[in-house]
């Protein structure tokens, strides 16, 4: 079991990225408070940027399947096991910010995304395509 | 002889009881518990106008503390027990031929048994001047209401005596805005208790709080003016003191005199002469308490008192109990500092130990006698820091062997070292936890063991332990925890895998460390990040302690979803918003203000439950805007949002209502404005009625205040919702300050008591004891903690800021509202249908299609 470190300067690689799309410059680091997230729209997406209590990072999509709202940059940050989390602030399903999967119902996942700060900026690796219904 | 029967046909014996104080109350009931109800009529004689009432915990008097509040009588009581009772109308003469005593009107009594409990009175010395006007004592209720008059003639007021009884009259003149003085004849204060070191870091702490110490002065005369009021003290070095007030507290005297005069034994330095099974000289006649001598002195404590009455009960019942000597520790807190003394606390037995922490930074003195081989505890004195007082004493009287080494003892709960705290479990069996009603570890834990116990409330009913002056009660807490642990009992209490703290722990950890925030309170007593669980609670805790603003940047990620955003999410991520309207009362321009911005808004409006209006389908980054009009047209937060108080229903009471006794509508907006903002562990809701008909369902709420022609009746623990529950009646006919103090402190304390989101209604069923409980808490303070949870309301109630205003005085607070980060376009996935006159979100097929229309892509779900 581990926990991010201190730094804010962190990358994680989500499975399903697609390699050939750009980083897309969203805000500066400190526009997101430690322990909360905010949304922002990526190549028409929407994704909710987490920044943890200890400065980790995330992207995760701000879609909460189970309400069908787009409300997961709203929810409480927090860790299960020393594992990063985020709770649907609708009913409150939690859901893992590295890969995307609820704990509360193994057939639901959201996506994640890459994210990584450069000189006090965030960026993002939007997706190309893969959005229908 | 009398011609009362005791239902077998034969007639009763007389029991007579001149006196009804703290002790002689104690008897009857000792009497009546063992069953002499039956065979004797039982007369009480009592020379003051009150009951018996809790002389130790008098000075609370001050504190708005009322005489029934006080008193150890309930309602009734006496008549309900059979037992006759003469008030204000002192025994003047005892007959012991005739086997009658006379009272002051000339009534008499006959008996065939006789129990003094006369007690003592303050000792006033012979100086020139004591008969003044403006010179008092401190032992009565009378004597309190006489000083608080006087006071408000005074500036300045003296205590004769630097004793404990001194120290707690100086801290009432305190209180009262006199600028006060202690003058001691002593070189130091409480010359009986503590020693040099601790006396002068008492003083120190004392000083401090303002009061000026003369030691080693002796008062001569009290000077009069020319009206013979007090004007000033001359001491024996000829100076001179400006005063208006003098209390003597130079100690106390034995009520003796009657005894005296009828020819019964009387010790050397005063008392009725007693043996162990609490008998005069004469074999019908008993004597308890201060008045009595046993083994040649008098016992100015009230435990000693009941330990005789007791045993003069058992005597009396042809029981053989007998007392040995008694234990004259004390643990006091005296104008708020802790000062306990114990056993041999001079280290007079030959070849004592002393061993000794000062610590005048944090104004500590712990001082401990060992015997000569350091293998058992003889006694001790505790300045500023009393919180061992209990272990240590256990170690006393249980005679069994310290610690190894004994200096662990010196630093437990210091935190110093590697010293562990004096747990429960290393107290030894035979110590008295309790030392009102004398129960020991070994029957507590037996009672907890065998009765299978898992609620203080229980332990407490069972045992009586922590029903006096409520000191111990803590203790009972950790005994039960240990006790449940050791059998195996998983107490649940911890509120996540983040903490291992119960809701009441934590709270109990912020208030005492001064904690501020969730990250401070997570590094020292908690693991990890935190989560959906424990990130609220710890904020509505610090909320309900300091008040700071919810949006405040350290506290803001632990909000929960409607407090991140002062709004309530629906469905669709939307939010509703909800003005407070104190009371439900509106005016028509309020209502059109309502009506206009929600228009100009497009938001759906409903009339809630609570008597107000509810503005729905408000976006995220709509929510300033909307609330700046709110603001403009006078409207407030309503918490409609926050685990805190909702609504004051009420109905429209006197004001219009032909059977309205009383202005329900305003006193609910008063209690409403009172505690809007608080925070709680779950959301709280009250209601005012105007009469019996009870229109505003007052009984469902979590306090429910029903209009009486005398007052009000004050309701708590009601429910609606899921499982109704109906309140319970806390007190009657109660005036509106009244009634707010016992709110606060109920509020208070089911802020500080309850598990998280646990409504008032099952927090209650969970209180063991129940609604007698409660009202001993609140209504007759007998944890004696009113006062403190009255002032914690008073804080919150101060601190009290409208969160929207606040928020919107604050770009930073304002950036979470925006839609998108990076942005400033709305939210497109928000999307309404028509539904009669309004709308509503749209439900998932039509979302779909809406957004379809809208292209706004949906993220595929993956696997
Ligand atoms: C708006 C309102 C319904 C209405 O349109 O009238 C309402 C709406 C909600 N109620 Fe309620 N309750 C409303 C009056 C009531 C009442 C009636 C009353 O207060 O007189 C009750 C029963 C009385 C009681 O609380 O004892 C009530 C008992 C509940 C309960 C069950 C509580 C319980 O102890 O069993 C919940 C669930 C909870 O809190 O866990 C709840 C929860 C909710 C939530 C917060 C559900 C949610 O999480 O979304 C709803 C928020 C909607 C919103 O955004 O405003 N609401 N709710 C009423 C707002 C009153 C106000 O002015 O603030
Ligand atoms: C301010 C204050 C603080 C105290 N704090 C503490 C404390 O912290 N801890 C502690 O253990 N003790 C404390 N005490 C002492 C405690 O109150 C007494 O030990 C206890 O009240 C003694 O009970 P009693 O019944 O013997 O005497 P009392 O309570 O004094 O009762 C005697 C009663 O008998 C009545 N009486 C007297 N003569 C007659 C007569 N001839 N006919 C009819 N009635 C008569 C009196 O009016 C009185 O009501 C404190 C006392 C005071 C005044
Ligand atoms: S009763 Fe249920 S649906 Fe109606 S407002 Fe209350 S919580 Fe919502
Ligand atoms: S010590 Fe006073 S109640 Fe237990």
């Amino acid at each position: 079991m581990t926990m991010e470190g201190e730094t804010s300067v962190m990358v994680h690689a989500a499975s399903r990225c697609d390699p050939r799309t750009t980083w897309e410059d969203v805000c500066s680091l400190d526009e997101i408070l430690p322990g909360t997230g905010v949304a922002a729209l990526v190549g028409g997406e929407q994704i909710a940027l987490v920044k943890t209590r200890r400065g980790a990072l995330y992207a995760i999509s701000n879609f909460d399947p189970f309400s069908k709202a787009f409300v997961i940059a709203r929810g409480i940050v927090g860790d299960r096991d020393g594992v990063p989390k985020i709770a649907s602030p609708i009913y409150k399903q939690n859901f893992n910010l590295k890969t995307g999967e609820c704990f509360d119902d193994p057939t639901v996942r959201l996506r994640v995304y890459s994210v990584r700060a450069v000189a006090g900026r965030i960026e993002v690796q939007g997706s190309s395509g893969g959005w229908k219904w | 002889m009398s011609s009362i029967t005791n239902g077998t046909g034969s007639p009763k014996r007389r029991l007579c009881v001149v006196g009804n104080g703290m002790v002689g109350h104690h008897f009857v009931k000792e009497a009546i518990a063992r069953g002499l109800g039956r065979t004797f009529a039982i007369t009480v004689i009592a020379e003051e106008n009150d009951l018996a009432y809790d002389r130790v915990n008098l000075s609370k008097w001050f504190d708005g503390k009322k005489r029934e509040e006080l008193s150890l009588v309930e309602p009734g009581e006496y008549e309900r027990m059979g037992v006759e009772v003469l008030r204000g109308d002192p025994v003047v003469a005892l007959e012991r031929d005739a086997r009658r005593v006379r009272t002051a009107s000339g009534r008499v009594v006959g008996y065939d048994k006789l129990v003094l409990a006369t007690g003592s009175s303050p000792f006033v010395p012979e100086i020139p001047g004591r008969h003044l006007e403006g010179c008092f004592v401190y032992r009565t209720l009378e004597n309190l209401a006489a000083i608080r008059e006087a006071a408000q003639r005074s500036t300045t007021g003296a205590v004769i005596g630097g004793g404990l009884l001194g120290l707690e009259a100086a801290n009432a003149l305190r209180a009262l805005g006199l600028e006060t003085h202690v003058v001691e004849m002593a070189p130091r204060l409480m010359p009986l208790q503590v020693d040099d070191v601790g006396a002068a870091l008492l003083r120190e702490r004392i000083e401090e709080l303002g009061v000026t110490v003369h030691l080693g002065t002796t008062t001569r005369e009290v000077l009069a003016d020319e009206s013979s009021r007090v004007r000033a003290l001359r001491f024996a070095d000829g100076r001179e003191l400006t005063v208006g007030l003098v209390v003597f507290s130079a100690g106390i005297r034995p009520r003796d005199e009657l005894a005296r005069r009828a020819g019964l034994d009387v010790g050397e330095r005063g008392g009725i002469v007693i043996d162990g099974s609490c008998h005069t000289s004469d074999p019908d006649v008993f004597a308890i308490g201060e008045c009595a001598a046993f083994e040649g002195r008098t016992y100015g404590l009230v435990a000693p008192g009941y330990r005789m009455a007791e045993t003069a009960a058992d005597a009396l019942g042809g029981g053989t109990q007998s007392i040995d000597g008694f234990d004259m520790s004390t643990k006091l807190k005296l104008l708020g500092v802790d000062v306990g003394s114990f056993g041999d606390a001079f280290a007079r037995a030959p070849g004592a130990k002393v061993m000794s922490l000062c610590d005048s930074g944090a104004g500590v003195y712990k001082k401990l006698v060992l015997s000569a081989d350091k293998k058992r505890l003889l006694g001790g004195m505790l300045v500023g820091d009393a919180s061992d007082y209990a272990s240590l004493v256990g170690y006393l009287r249980a005679g069994s062997p310290v610690p190894d080494p004994p200096e662990q003892l010196l630093f437990a709960n210091l935190g110093v070292g590697n010293a562990t705290g004096l747990g429960v479990d290393m107290l030894p069996e035979a110590a008295a936890v309790c030392s009102c009603h004398n129960v020991d570890k070994r029957t507590i834990c037996s009672a907890i063991r065998e009765r299978r116990l898992t609620q203080v409330g229980e332990v407490k009913s069972c045992t009586k332990a922590g029903t006096g002056c409520g000191s111990c009660v803590t203790l009972l807490a950790e005994l039960l925890k240990s006790e449940l642990k050791r059998a195996g009992v998983i107490v649940p209490n911890h509120l996540c895998e983040h903490f291992a703290h119960s809701r009441q722990e934590l709270f109990h950890l912020v208030r005492v460390h001064g904690i501020r925030s969730f990250d401070q309170l997570i590094a020292q007593y908690g693991h990890g990040e935190g989560c959906e669980i424990c990130q609220p609670a710890v904020a509505s805790i610090l909320a309900s302690n300091w008040n700071e603003h919810v949006l405040d940047t350290n506290h803001v990620g632990q909000q929960d979803t409607n407090d991140r955003f002062l709004a309530n999410i629906q469905r669709d991520g939307t939010y509703s918003v909800v003005p407070r309207l104190a009371a439900g009362e509106v005016t028509p321009d309020q209502l059109i203000a309502l009506g206009r911005i929600a228009k100009k808004y497009a938001l759906y409006t409903k009339i809630t439950g609570g008597q107000r209006v509810d503005m729905f389908g408000a976006r995220r980054e709509q929510l300033p805007a909307i609330w700046r009009e709110l603001g403009a047209a006078g409207f407030e937060s309503g918490h409609a949002y926050g685990k805190a108080l909702r609504t004051v229903k009420s109905c429209v009471g006197s004001t219009w209502c032909r059977y309205g006794v009383q202005d329900s509508v305003g006193f609910a907006i008063r209690v409403e404005n009172r505690y809007k903002g608080l925070r709680s562990p779950h959301k709280l809701k009250g209601a005012v009625s105007g009469c019996a008909r009870e229109c505003a369902e007052a009984q469902s709420k979590d306090f429910g205040i029903i209009a009486t022609d005398k007052g009000y009746n004050l309701y708590v623990c009601g429910n609606g919702g899921m499982k109704p529950q109906h309140a319970v009646l806390l007190a009657s006919d109660l005036d509106e300050s009244t009634l707010i103090r016992y709110l606060d402190r109920f509020l208070m304390f089911y802020v500080r008591t309850a598990d998280r989101l646990q409504r008032t209604a099952s927090w209650l069923n969970g209180l063991e004891g129940g609604i007698e409980y409660l009202e001993r808490v609140i209504v007759r303070d007998e944890l004696g903690i009113g006062a403190e949870l009255e002032a914690a309301m008073e804080r919150v109630v101060g601190s009290y800021q409208c969160e929207w205003k606040a928020a919107l005085a604050d770009p930073q607070k304002l950036q979470a509202f925006r839609a998108f980060v990076n942005s400033e376009t709305d939210d497109p996935s928000i999307v309404f249908v028509k539904e009669r006159a309004q709308h509503r979100p749209a439900f998932w097929p039509e979302k779909r299609s809406l957004l379809d229309e809208r292209r706004v892509r949906l993220p595929v779900l993956t696997r």
